[in-house]
């Protein structure tokens, strides 16, 4: 990876992940605890570096364990809509006619839909925790690798190692696994970027609108509680925000410093 | 325009069982809720004896079967009845119509801003692919386009109505202004600045990005470097030659976007307290609204596509070449 924007995009992730694992080792204690006086202004008190909110919680605390979660939400959304992505691409490529068809109209379904709204009220249904908000924003995350899968799959499965490893008498699913996937997955692993970034976005609005994990820290919350008292302490909603605006845009700085790296290697080799 | 036609008329067509497993879907998962509206309701009453709850849930069909209550609920939307909020005591069609306008306007006017914007910082952007503005500029809007909404918001209201008091903090219009006509239309106007903003940023990126990638295409055209070579001025080739071919791609993001600002709506309304399609999404899942929320969610799937299709339509009337090869089997 040679781009600028590549390395600094690798910089802002290795410095978020890094904030994550520590999280848990520089403050052991439970992030929503209350730890001081209310409303203490950062760089006072060097025991609370960053100050505390509006009911006295530690924001330094509090910003490293929201970094944790938005880094898991991302992650783990990313896996759930690229595996569940692939799946539903497969079997429709390699099925064809009428199961091609229904499972693609499920595919448009959940596409008209705007995410937001589905993932709202798939967390009203079950309840706001963090599993289910990972499952609700991969609700409408894996609409796209089912698309790209299949779109390859199809590409694929009409060439000729294919239908050696048909006429040599292969499984169709040992097929499936061996001779197709492993060739339609490159392209879709190039959306892992803007999944991850969509659903960091998603569950920081969640978590805004109060929809989040209760017992979580997440950097949305922190924006909504810091709303409260926007006029006299700025800070407490714009701090997270930054740590968001971070985030994400390194997670997109990276996406495309690996994807001109690969470009770059395909091109030379 | 024949083709045009034929085309919409095939594409309602095809969006008719996209819709179907919308409507059955959106229906089979609020009914999967624990609790019901009759349960929320109770609950804003503080009680109820089990006689009040039976008259309750027979009242609004809640003791029917699934299926039933499935069919009966397919029904009523043929015939544009979206049942009936509990949490506002009204219908929701009328909740959502009278909703839906200020969203329109939002969404319009932040697409119009991200749109001119945007491809207007394309073009200076791509008028020199790899240049340091260039550079710029992309990076720039890559950031801007990792801003969330609702907190881009909080900033803007933190900047423009708190410390320079240019705008106000939320609303849609002053209250009991007893403003009419064009006062009245400049007052919303003013009171939209800071949402469209919010909202019309953060998607400035996507065209800014498209017509940035479509410049660097056609600079590599034969018919750009046949321009170059008979010596016309740099000004001209970018803006007659090269911008021209980028431009009409960035008309499909249009329909693209739509959801997702749809999706954005919602913070953004909360955010600024606009009495908006969004903001009653929100209301829908703190009231526990489950018929409110369907409907919702229905009529935003319509609304995705209606305006995927236009997008379409717009696409064919303006390029030729779309739909030339679509002759129907």
């Amino acid at each position: 990876m040679h781009s600028p924007e590549g390395v600094a995009g690798l910089c802002l992730i290795v410095l978020l992940a890094a904030m994550a694992f520590a999280a848990p080792l520089l403050y052991p204690g439970d992030p929503l605890a209350i730890v001081g006086r209310a409303l203490t202004a950062p760089f006072t008190d060097p025991a609370l570096p960053l100050g505390t909110d509006r009911l006295g919680r530690d924001v330094a605390a509090g910003l490293m364990h929201g970094a944790r979660t938005s880094l898991l939400v991302g992650l783990a959304t990313a896996l759930v809509a690229l595996a569940a992505g692939t799946l539903v691409g497969t079997v429709a490529g390699l099925a064809g006619g009428l199961m091609d068809e229904a499972l693609m109209r499920v595919v448009d379904a959940f596409q008209i839909v705007p995410g937001f709204l589905l993932a709202l009220a798939f967390v009203s249904v079950t309840g706001a925790s963090l599993p289910v908000i990972i499952l609700a924003i991969g609700l409408s995350a894996w609409t796209g690798p089912a698309r790209l899968v299949r779109a390859e799959v199809l590409s694929i499965r009409e060439r000729d190692y294919v239908a050696a490893a048909r006429v040599i008498g292969m499984h169709p699913a040992e097929v499936a696994l061996r001779e197709v996937l492993p060739n339609a997955l490159p392209p879709v692993l190039a959306l892992t970027a803007v999944i991850v970034a969509t659903a960091v976005l998603v569950e920081a609005a969640l978590s805004f609108l109060g929809l989040g994990d209760p017992n979580v820290v997440t950097w949305g919350s922190m924006i909504a509680e810091g709303r409260n008292v926007l006029r006299t302490a700025p800070h407490l909603s714009m701090v997270p925000g930054l740590g968001l605006v971070a985030t994400v845009l390194g997670v997109y700085l990276l996406g495309e410093g690996l994807a001109d790296a690969m470009a770059g290697r395909k091109a030379r080799g | 325009m024949h083709r045009a036609l034929t085309m919409t008329r095939r594409r309602i067509v095809s969006s008719i069982p996209v819709l179907l497993i919308v409507i059955v879907g959106t229906f089979l998962l609020l009914e999967a809720a624990p609790g019901d509206a009759v349960d929320a309701y109770l609950l804003s009453l503080g009680g109820g004896d089990a006689g009040l709850v039976a008259e309750l849930r027979q009242s609004y069909g809640l003791d029917q079967s699934i299926v039933k209550r499935l069919t009966l609920y397919v029904g009523a939307l043929l015939q544009l009845d979206l049942g009936w909020s509990v949490a506002f005591d009204r219908p929701v069609l009328d909740l959502i119509v009278e909703r839906l306008p200020n969203t329109l306007w939002l969404m319009g006017a932040a697409t119009a801003l991200a749109f001119s914007l945007g491809s207007l910082l394309g073009i200076v952007a791509g008028a020199r692919p790899g240049s340091l503005t260039d550079r710029t500029l992309s990076i720039g809007s890559l950031a801007l386009y990792a801003v969330p909404s609702f907190w881009l918001g909080l900033v803007l209201v933190l900047v423009f109505a708190v410390d320079l008091r240019w705008f106000p903090t939320a609303g849609i219009e002053t209250i009991a202004s007893g403003k009419t006509g064009l006062a009245r239309v400049a007052d919303i106007a003013w009171h939209l600045a800071l949402p469209v903003s919010a909202l019309g940023f953060i998607y400035l990126a996507l065209f800014l990005r498209m017509m940035r990638a479509g410049m660097a295409e056609a600079w590599r055209q034969d018919f750009v470097l046949s321009a170059r070579a008979k010596g016309l001025a740099r000004r001209r080739i970018v803006l007659r030659y090269v911008a021209r071919n980028a431009l009409l791609p960035l008309v499909t993001m249009l329909g693209l976007q739509a959801a997702a600002m749809l999706g954005g709506s919602v913070v953004v309304e909360s955010v600024f307290a606009i009495p908006g399609f969004g903001r009653l999404a929100h209301e829908a899942v703190s009231g526990r609204d489950a018929p409110l929320l369907t409907g919702i969610i229905i009529v935003s799937a319509v609304l995705v596509i209606a305006v995927n299709l236009l997008v379409d339509i717009a696409y064919a009337l303006l390029d030729p070449r779309v739909g030339s090869g679509e002759v129907a089997p």
